[in-house]
């Protein structure tokens, strides 16, 4: 059995390449997918506490992330195209409206 | 059943003239103002003759309860008045004093703006001065002691638009401040170790009291600190500066508060605390020594001034030295008797000079005037009176009270020939001075030329309005007799500073004995008598004559100089004063003493306002604090906002971080 430890770095690599994904990238598709990549690291870490503690509570956790991370990417897209047709770029930098 | 003198309406009256004067006399007509000031301050007077020809019928002290004021616990304060035959004599010099000179200033002011001005704060000062005299308590007594300040203020600042009048003004009331920083120490004694105010009470326990002949206690630390008072009110030493300055008010003022009534005060405030004075014999010869050396100092520099106001202004603090030498021999009867004889002269010579200042258009300086005398004789005359009667010449009033002073200042088992020969020099040195203005003033030639045009001091006009033409003659040009409502208050004190003194010391002692021994038990008196190596009886009748023939000679020969240095060789004060050389000079700067003061008491207070508490404290800490508190808050928001950059991606940055802190936190701890 592949231990513990192998789940939480693994959990751990996948956070940190979405938070760098989410900080360094411009375009916003890409950030889209740093934050669900973010989600996923954490989906797994929930999975492997679950499984090696049998409990059942982390994997309906994991179930929650992924419907909440659904409507998040159906939102988020939905939102995103509008911007484009709006701004016509996808440069987060450059959708600063609300800004002072 | 004592009968009702309703005493409160007597300070009641002036200031009900002072208030109609003041709230609403701007919109009077002269004549409305003056019968409203002359009124009421008349009627005051009336009032305190009424009350004196029924006092052989009264219980005294008669005490007459207005309202209550002050009621705490056991302590309690009533506006309450009290009359004694020494508030009596007080009572009636001060409004009838009071009303000639109500009288003089109407002629003096008639053309000066702020008539009603003048006369409501005339009035007011009267309220005050009988508030003083009348009051039954020492609070109330301080009130009016502070209410006469600030009518002398208000006074001495009459003419406010000049700078040297508003600075003598405050001048005068910030050394009062000194004193009655005295005063009122003395009045918390009484109040921690008497539990009371009230003359009568305070009276009662102090005469229980030992005399205090061992050394210095309660009793002399409060005689003290009255005496404190009394120096700055009567402007003793060292607080005497004030009263020089303070003749830059109008004439009227000076005979009214800086000669007759105010600056008595002090004598009267010692007089009325006799029980204690008599029960501390240090704190007795303090104010003799005091009153003495005042005498002796202020005559000196009068000796040397040259204008006429301050002439009298010294003279009037020597004089007041006397009275306090009179109270420190504790023959305070004496020191009463010349305060009123004092009140008639002084007044007199002021009036009169105010006359002569009017005369000659507003010149002050003596070395401008002479040879005045065919030009305005009423003045001169009444000034001949009340200068005879100043430097001691019988029958006049000052020789009478000067002599009764001088006797018991010698005679007194507290006295000393010390004080009497310091006396008898200073009589010499007050004719001497009196003289020289006599002969500069009235005799010789005239030496200005200022007597076409009138003084520019006349032409102050604050609230100016139209001058209503004067309801006498007034002739103006060239020198001029004063208008007859002037020279009338001068006569009637011209014959009061003859006769005045006639009533004689012993009888005028027998009058104000129950108000000035009451209390001295024949035991404590023997008591003194023992403690005090007291002089042995003088051959009384025989050294009595002897002083007064020695007083009456150095009178006449400060005349007899007078007359050689001013009349006969006008020449020869110069080369005596080329002469003497520095010491001239000293005296004629006073002294340097208020160059002294200057740079002891006043630069040290001015720097040190500036430099450490306005621009030290004020400016470089209570505002720098203030000031560098609100640009560090500045500066740390200007840090801060640059945190809040709206930048997304800045702010998932920061909790990144922030989640990689705990994060790491936790490890370490865990793995600890």
């Amino acid at each position: 059995m592949v231990p513990l430890s192998y789940y939480l770095v693994l959990s751990g690599i996948l956070f940190a390449c979405g938070v760098t994904g989410f900080l360094i990238k411009r375009n916003i598709i890409t950030v889209f997918m740093s934050i669900e990549l973010m989600l996923n690291g954490v989906n797994l870490s929930f999975v492997a506490f679950a499984a090696q503690w049998h409990a059942l509570s982390g994997q309906v956790f994991v179930f929650f992330v992924m419907v909440v991370a659904a409507a998040e990417a159906t939102v988020g897209l939905a939102i995103i195209i509008a911007v484009y047709r709006t701004r016509e770029t996808l440069n987060v930098d450059r959708i600063n409206l609300l800004k002072l | 059943m004592t009968p009702n003198l309703y005493l409160w309406l007597i300070p009641v009256l002036p200031l009900v003239g002072a208030i109609i004067n003041g709230l609403f006399g701007k919109r009077f007509s002269r004549q409305t103002v003056l019968a409203i000031a002359l009124g009421f301050s008349g009627a005051a007077f009336v009032m305190a003759l009424w009350i004196a020809a029924q006092f052989s019928s009264l219980a005294l002290p008669h005490v007459e309860n207005l309202a209550s004021w002050i009621r705490t616990g056991d302590f309690q304060v009533d506006f309450a008045f009290y009359l004694d035959q020494l508030s009596l004599v007080m009572l009636l010099v001060v409004t009838g004093v009071g009303l000639l000179i109500h009288i003089y200033a109407v002629g003096y002011m008639w053309e000066e703006g702020g008539f009603y001005r003048f006369f409501c704060y005339l009035n007011l000062f009267m309220f005050f001065m009988l508030t003083l005299v009348l009051a039954s308590n020492y609070l109330l007594m301080f009130v009016g002691w502070e209410g006469v300040g600030l009518a002398s203020y208000l006074l001495v600042g009459f003419w406010f638009t000049k700078d040297s009048a508003a600075s003598a003004g405050k001048k005068a009331f910030i050394v009062n401040r000194i004193g009655d920083f005295g005063f009122l120490i003395a009045l918390f004694l009484m109040i921690k170790h008497f539990g009371s105010l009230n003359f009568a009470q305070v009276f009662r326990i102090v005469s229980s009291m030992p005399t205090e002949t061992a050394g210095a206690g309660l009793l002399t630390a409060i005689g003290l600190l009255l005496m404190v008072g009394a120096a700055g009110k009567s402007a003793q030493l060292p607080l005497y500066v004030w009263l020089p300055d303070a003749m830059e008010g109008p004439t009227p003022v000076s005979a009214l508060i800086h000669a007759a009534t105010m600056v008595t005060a002090g004598v009267y405030m010692v007089a009325r605390s006799h029980m204690v004075f008599d029960r501390a014999p240090q704190a007795l010869m303090v104010v003799a020594i005091v009153g003495t050396l005042t005498a002796l100092f202020a005559a000196t520099i009068g000796v040397c001034q040259t204008d006429i106001k301050k002439v009298l202004a010294y003279s009037t603090i020597s004089q007041l030295g006397y009275m306090f030498m009179a109270c420190g021999v504790a023959a305070y009867s004496a020191g009463i008797f010349h305060l009123m004889t004092h009140a008639f002269f002084k007044g007199l010579l002021f009036l009169a000079a105010g006359s002569v200042i009017h005369a000659v258009g507003g010149e002050q300086d003596m070395r401008k005037m002479g040879g005045l005398r065919h030009h305005i004789p009423w003045t001169f005359w009444t000034m001949t009176a009340a200068t005879f009667a100043i430097a001691g010449f019988p029958p006049f009033a000052g020789f009478f009270s000067k002599d009764a002073i001088l006797w018991k200042a010698f005679s007194s088992p507290y006295g000393s020939w010390v004080y009497w020969a310091f006396g008898v020099f200073t009589a010499f040195l007050t004719s001497f001075y009196m003289f020289r203005l006599w002969f500069l003033t009235f005799f010789g030639e005239y030496r200005g030329e200022a007597a076409e045009k009138r003084g520019d001091k006349h032409i102050q006009v604050i609230n100016s309005r139209p001058v209503a033409p004067a309801p006498y003659e007034h002739g103006h040009g060239g020198i001029h007799e004063s208008p007859k409502v002037m020279l009338i208050p001068l006569v009637i004190l011209a014959v009061l500073s003859v006769c005045g003194g006639w009533v004689g010391a012993d009888r005028f002692d027998k009058f104000l004995s129950p108000a000035l021994h009451a209390g001295v038990t024949a035991n404590s008196q023997e008591e003194t008598a023992a403690a005090t190596p007291a002089p042995e009886p003088k051959e009384q009748g025989g050294s009595e004559s002897l002083l007064t023939g020695i007083s009456v000679l150095a009178a006449a020969s400060g005349l007899f100089l007078a007359w050689v240095l001013y009349q006969k060789r006008p020449q020869l004060p110069q080369e005596i004063a080329h002469a003497l050389g520095g010491f001239y000079e000293t005296v004629v700067h006073k002294y340097y003493v208020d160059e002294i003061y200057a740079a002891v008491f006043v630069k040290p207070l001015i720097d040190g306002s500036t430099r450490i508490l306005w621009q030290g404290v004020d400016r470089d800490v209570i505002d720098a604090t203030l000031d560098n508190s609100a640009e560090g808050a500045r500066e740390v928001s200007d840090a801060m906002r640059h945190m809040q950059s709206g930048n997304l991606r800045s702010y998932a940055g920061w909790i990144a971080a922030g989640a990689a802190v705990v994060i790491a936190y936790m490890v370490w701890t865990g793995t600890r």
